[in-house]
C-alpha cells in the first residue's frame, strides 16, 4: 500500500512538474550521440563542440557566413607580429557566480595546452598574458595567421571553481581522458545554459542562466532537454511524431520525408567534410605515375554518386576546400570522362589494367561503404580490378594506420576551419618529426605543394594567403593527389515554430542560446 | 539438494571464465579503443602513450591475468565511455531490461495460454488459421523490423503511442526505475514489449498448442471424457497442468534469449537498457564494458537455468535433483 502511494505522489509530482514545464519554452532535441563528457578538454569532436556552445562562449565564433563575431572578447588587435591583444567583455558571471576575468583565460589557455586532443592546434601559440582584468595578450612563436580562428577554440572556464580538490582529494582541474574527474561531471561555463540534469547516454537537461551576460541575444528558450537517439528511423519517426522538436542529423533516405511533412521544416546546408579516396604509392608501383591517378579521378563520376547515392545531399567536389574557405579554387571542376581515363591508362602503359584492394569503413560516412562498391565498379571500366573490403569504423582505422590496401576511403573536416589544414593531414609529405601527412594513406609528396602550405602558415595577408592556398590546391588537382568525391551536406529537421535556420552553421555547432520558439 | 546447488555454483564460476576468456580473447578484433577516445588530429605519439597507461600495451596473459585479479575483488573494470565501474553502468541499465522483459512475459503468457489452447481444442475453426497465420508472420519478421514499422504506424500514424525512450518513470529503489507505476510510463513500455513479445509469442502458441493436441489425444482425456467430466474442466484442470511442464523449460530458457533480443529492441526504440548500452558499447570498443556484459548475461542465464530446474523439480516429481547433484 506504501508503494502505491508513493507511486501516486510521484505521478502527481510528475504531472505538476510537466504542467510547471509547459508554461515555458522547452525545446526537445535529439542528436545521434550525446556528448562523451563535460569537460571541454577531454575530447576534440563535434559533440564536446556543440556542448561547449551550450554552456561555455568562446572568445570569438563563426557566424553562418563563416565570418568572425565577437562574444567573450568585445574587440581585438594586433600590436605586433606574434602578439594579439583581446579586449574582453565586461560584467560575464560564471554559472557559479564568479566574475570572468583575464586570469580564466590564461587558465583555460593552460589547460588547452595540456590536452592530447586540443594541443595539437594551440601548437604555435606560446603564451597568454595578463595586461589587465580585462585584457590579455595571445602570443604564438612565430607570425601566425590563424590566430581567430583558434581563438573560437578558447571557451574560458571558470577557474575559481576549478581550483582544489575534490572530497576523495583529486585535484578538480584534472584531466582525464578515460576515468573519473571532477570537471567530467561538474561543468561552470559562462554559457546561455546550465547543465541541470544528466544521465549519460539517456538525458542532459539544460536550463537558461538567469545572469547570461548577453541580454540582446533573442533566444527565448528556457529549457533544452538533448536525448541521444542513435537508430535513424527512431530519430525521425520521434520528430514526426512531435516527441521531439530538433533533430540532427538527418539521414538522406528521410529528408523529403521531413520536409515534405506538415509541421516539420527541413535546413539543408552545405557541409565542409571531404570524402576522398587515397591511392598508395608505396603499395601500388602505378599510382606513382601521374596519369593513372589522373585517370581514376576522370573514371570516377563523383557527380553521379552525389545523385544517386547522396540523393543530392552532398556538394560535387574537385579539392578539399570547399567554398567559403580561402583555398577555394573556383577555377577547379570535376572530371568525369570515361575515354580520357581510358586514354590516359593507355599512354601510361596500363591498358589492360590492373587489380588492387580497397578498404573503406560502413558507419563512418554517410553512406561510405555504398560509395565504396559505386567507386570500385566504375574503376571496373577502366579495366582497374578492386578487391573492395568494408568494416566497421573501429575496425578501419587501426588498418588505415597499417595503410592495409592500395586504396583508401577518409572524409576530413579541418579544424581549423582553414585549407591548409586539409593538406597538412591528408596530402602533406608524410613526415613523423611534425606529424605531417599523419592521414596520408597514399605516401603522395610534393615539395613545392608543402612549401606553399609552410608559406601561407606564416602569411598574416590574406590575400596573399588565399593566392597561395589556392595555388596549392590547383598542383593537388594537377597531380591528382587523390580522388575528391564530395562535401557532405548537413541537415537539421525542426518542428514548425522552431526557429532553427537561424542557429545553425556549416560547422554544425547550433547556437542554441539564440533559439527563438514561436 | 544442497548438493545440486552447490554443484551448480561451481558450474556458473566455470561458465563465467570462459566467458571472459572469450570476451577478452576477441576483443583485439574489435578495433582500436584510442580512435573513439581522442580526436582525429591527434597525434600517434600522443595515443601511444595513453595507450601505455590503459596498459593495452601489455601481452594477453598479462591483461587477462589482471583483470581476473581485479575481477576477483569484485572489479570488473572501468567502461571507457562512461567513466564509471563496468559493474555499475550495467547494474544502473539492468532494472530498465528486465522491466522491458517482464512487460514482453506479461504480454507472452498473458495471450499464449489461450490461444493455444484455443488452437489445439478447435484446430478447424477460421480464427484458429487466422492466429496460426499470424504466428507464422510473426516468427519470420525479424525484431527490428516490426519495431519500425509499429513505430510509424503507432507513433507516427496514429501519435496514439511515443516513439522512443522510457518516459517519465517513477523511482522504486536504488537504481530501480519502474515503468509500471505511470500512465506516461505504461505508454512507453507498450509497444517495445510487443515488439520484444512478437518473435516468443509464436513460439509458445505454437508450442502450447502442439503439447495440447497430444495431451488431448492421451488415455485419461479420452477416460475422462468417457466419465461424462465438464470438457472445460478436462481442457483447463487436466490437460492444461500436463500441458506446461514442457513449457516450463522451454519458457526458461526462452527467459535467457529474451535478454539477448532486447538488443534489437532497445536499439530501435532507444531503450536506455543493457542490451542497447551494449551495441552502443561495441561500436565504442569499449571493451571492460563488453568483457563484463558478457559475464552478466552469462550470470543471468546460469540463474535462470538453475531456477527452471528446481521448478521443473518441483512440478514434476519424477525429476530427482538430488541424484543430479550426485
Amino acid at each position: 500500500m506504501t508503494f502505491l502511494k508513493h507511486a501516486f505522489g510521484a505521478c502527481a509530482v510528475t504531472v505538476m512538474v510537466a504542467g510547471a514545464a509547459m508554461a515555458q519554452n522547452t525545446v526537445r532535441v535529439a542528436y545521434d550521440a550525446d556528448p562523451v563528457s563535460l569537460d571541454p578538454h577531454e575530447q576534440l569532436s563535434g559533440g564536446t563542440l556543440q556542448l561547449s556552445h551550450m554552456v561555455f562562449d568562446p572568445l570569438v565564433r563563426w557566424t553562418q557566413d563563416l565570418q568572425f563575431e565577437p562574444r567573450l572578447a568585445e574587440s581585438w588587435e594586433q600590436i605586433d607580429e606574434t602578439t594579439m591583444r583581446f579586449n574582453l567583455r565586461d560584467g560575464v558571471k560564471f554559472h557559479s557566480g564568479n566574475e570572468m576575468t583575464s586570469a580564466d583565460v590564461k587558465w583555460t589557455f593552460d589547460r588547452l595546452k595540456e590536452s592530447p586532443d586540443f594541443k595539437g592546434i594551440f601548437s604555435l601559440f606560446t603564451a597568454v598574458n595578463i595586461v589587465d582584468e580585462d585584457t590579455f595578450d595571445l602570443v604564438t612563436s612565430e607570425p601566425y595567421p590563424l590566430v581567430l580562428h583558434t581563438a573560437t577554440y578558447i571557451f574560458p572556464m571558470d577557474s575559481a571553481f576549478y581550483t582544489g580538490q575534490t572530497e576523495d582529494g583529486k585535484d578538480k582541474a584534472e584531466l582525464v581522458k578515460h576515468g573519473d574527474s571532477f570537471a567530467s561531471r561538474n561543468v561552470s561555463g559562462t554559457g546561455p545554459y546550465v547543465v541541470s540534469e544528466r544521465e549519460q547516454g539517456v538525458k542532459v537537461v539544460f536550463d537558461r542562466f538567469g545572469d547570461y551576460w548577453d541580454s540582446e541575444s533573442p533566444g527565448n528558450v528556457d529549457q533544452i532537454v538533448l536525448t541521444p537517439i542513435k537508430e535513424d528511423p527512431t530519430r525521425v519517426a520521434a520528430l514526426l511524431a512531435g516527441d521531439v522538436d530538433f533533430i540532427a542529423p538527418v539521414p538522406p533516405t528521410d529528408l523529403a520525408r521531413v520536409d515534405e511533412n506538415e509541421g516539420t521544416t527541413l535546413i539543408t546546408m552545405p557541409g565542409t567534410r571531404i570524402i576522398t579516396f587515397q591511392m598508395n604509392q608505396d603499395r601500388v608501383e602505378a599510382f606513382k605515375d601521374a596519369r593513372v591517378r589522373q585517370a581514376i579521378d576522370y573514371a570516377v563520376n563523383n557527380a553521379g554518386i552525389v545523385e544517386r547515392i547522396m540523393r543530392g545531399f552532398g556538394t560535387v567536389g574537385a579539392q578539399a576546400s570547399p567554398d567559403g574557405y580561402l583555398g577555394y579554387n573556383p577555377a577547379l571542376t570535376p572530371r568525369f570522362d570515361l575515354e580520357k581515363a581510358k586514354a590516359l591508362m593507355a599512354e601510361a602503359g596500363y591498358a589492360d589494367g590492373f587489380s588492387i584492394t580497397m578498404m573503406a569503413p560502413n558507419n563512418r560516412y554517410v553512406n561510405d561503404d555504398k560509395i565504396a562498391q559505386a567507386v570500385a565498379s566504375m574503376l571496373s571500366k577502366i579495366n582497374i580490378k578492386v578487391d573492395l573490403q568494408t568494416m566497421p569504423k573501429a575496425q578501419y582505422w587501426p588498418k588505415f594506420d597499417e595503410r592495409a590496401a592500395d586504396m583508401m576511403m577518409i572524409g576530413w573536416h579541418s579544424d581549423t576551419e582553414d585549407s591548409a589544414n586539409f593538406h597538412q593531414f591528408l596530402s602533406a609529405c608524410p613526415d613523423e618529426a611534425t606529424g605531417n601527412g599523419q592521414y596520408n594513406s597514399g605516401a603522395y609528396c610534393n615539395a613545392e605543394a608543402d612549401k606553399l602550405m609552410n608559406m601561407a602558415n606564416a602569411e598574416t595577408d590574406q590575400a596573399k594567403r588565399a593566392e597561395m592556398l589556392q595555388q596549392m590546391e590547383a598542383i593537388l588537382y594537377e597531380d591528382a593527389a587523390f580522388i575528391p568525391l564530395h562535401w557532405q551536406n548537413l541537415a537539421w529537421g525542426a518542428k514548425a515554430g522552431v526557429g532553427a535556420d537561424k542557429i545553425v552553421n556549416a560547422l554544425n555547432f547550433p547556437y542554441f542560446g539564440d533559439l527563438v520558439v514561436e | 539438494m544442497l548438493a545440486y546447488l552447490v554443484k551448480r555454483l561451481f558450474q556458473a564460476i566455470a561458465v563465467m571464465l570462459v566467458i571472459s576468456l572469450v570476451g577478452f580473447a576477441i576483443q583485439d578484433n574489435l578495433g582500436d579503443p584510442l580512435r573513439e577516445l581522442v580526436g582525429q588530429s591527434v597525434s600517434e605519439e600522443v595515443r601511444q602513450q595513453l595507450r601505455d597507461e590503459l596498459g593495452l600495451n601489455d601481452s594477453f596473459f598479462t591483461q587477462y591475468i589482471r583483470f581476473l585479479g581485479n575481477a576477483l575483488q569484485g572489479d570488473l573494470g572501468t567502461s571507457y565511455f562512461f567513466k564509471e565501474p563496468a559493474l555499475d553502468v550495467i547494474l544502473k541499465k539492468l532494472p530498465a531490461t528486465l522491466e522491458l522483459v517482464l512487460g514482453a512475459t506479461i504480454i507472452i503468457v498473458g495471450l499464449s495460454v489461450p490461444l493455444g489452447v484455443y488452437t489445439a481444442i478447435k484446430p478447424n475453426t477460421i480464427l484458429s488459421k487466422i492466429i496460426m497465420g499470424l504466428s507464422i508472420v510473426g516468427i519470420s519478421i525479424p525484431v527490428f523490423l516490426t519495431a519500425i514499422l509499429m513505430i510509424y504506424v503507432f507513433s507516427v500514424g496514429y501519435g496514439w503511442f511515443p516513439a522512443y525512450g522510457r518516459g517519465d518513470v517513477v523511482h522504486v529503489f536504488g537504481y530501480w526505475n519502474t515503468n509500471f507505476a505511470s500512465w506516461d510510463g505504461l505508454t512507453h513500455i507498450f509497444l517495445p514489449s510487443i515488439a520484444l513479445a512478437s518473435i516468443m509469442l509464436p513460439l509458445f502458441i505454437r508450442l502450447i498448442r502442439a503439447e495440447m493436441m497430444e495431451v488431448l489425444q492421451s488415455e485419461y482425456v479420452k477416460y475422462a471424457r468417457a466419465k461424462g467430466i465438464n470438457p472445460r474442466r478436462i481442457y483447463f484442470l487436466h490437460a492444461l497442468k500436463n500441458t506446461l511442464l514442457p513449457v516450463i523449460t522451454v519458457g526458461g530458457v526462452q527467459i535467457g534469449t529474451m535478454v539477448a533480443y532486447t538488443i534489437l529492441t532497445e536499439t530501435v526504440f532507444q531503450w536506455p537498457g543493457m542490451g542497447f548500452m551494449f551495441l552502443e558499447a561495441v561500436n565504442r570498443v569499449d571493451t571492460p564494458l563488453i568483457v563484463a556484459y558478457l559475464i552478466v548475461v552469462g550470470f543471468i542465464f546460469v540463474v535462470t537455468n538453475t531456477i527452471v530446474d528446481l521448478i521443473y523439480g518441483l512440478v514434476n516429481p519424477t525429476v530427482n535433483l538430488a541424484r543430479m547433484g550426485a
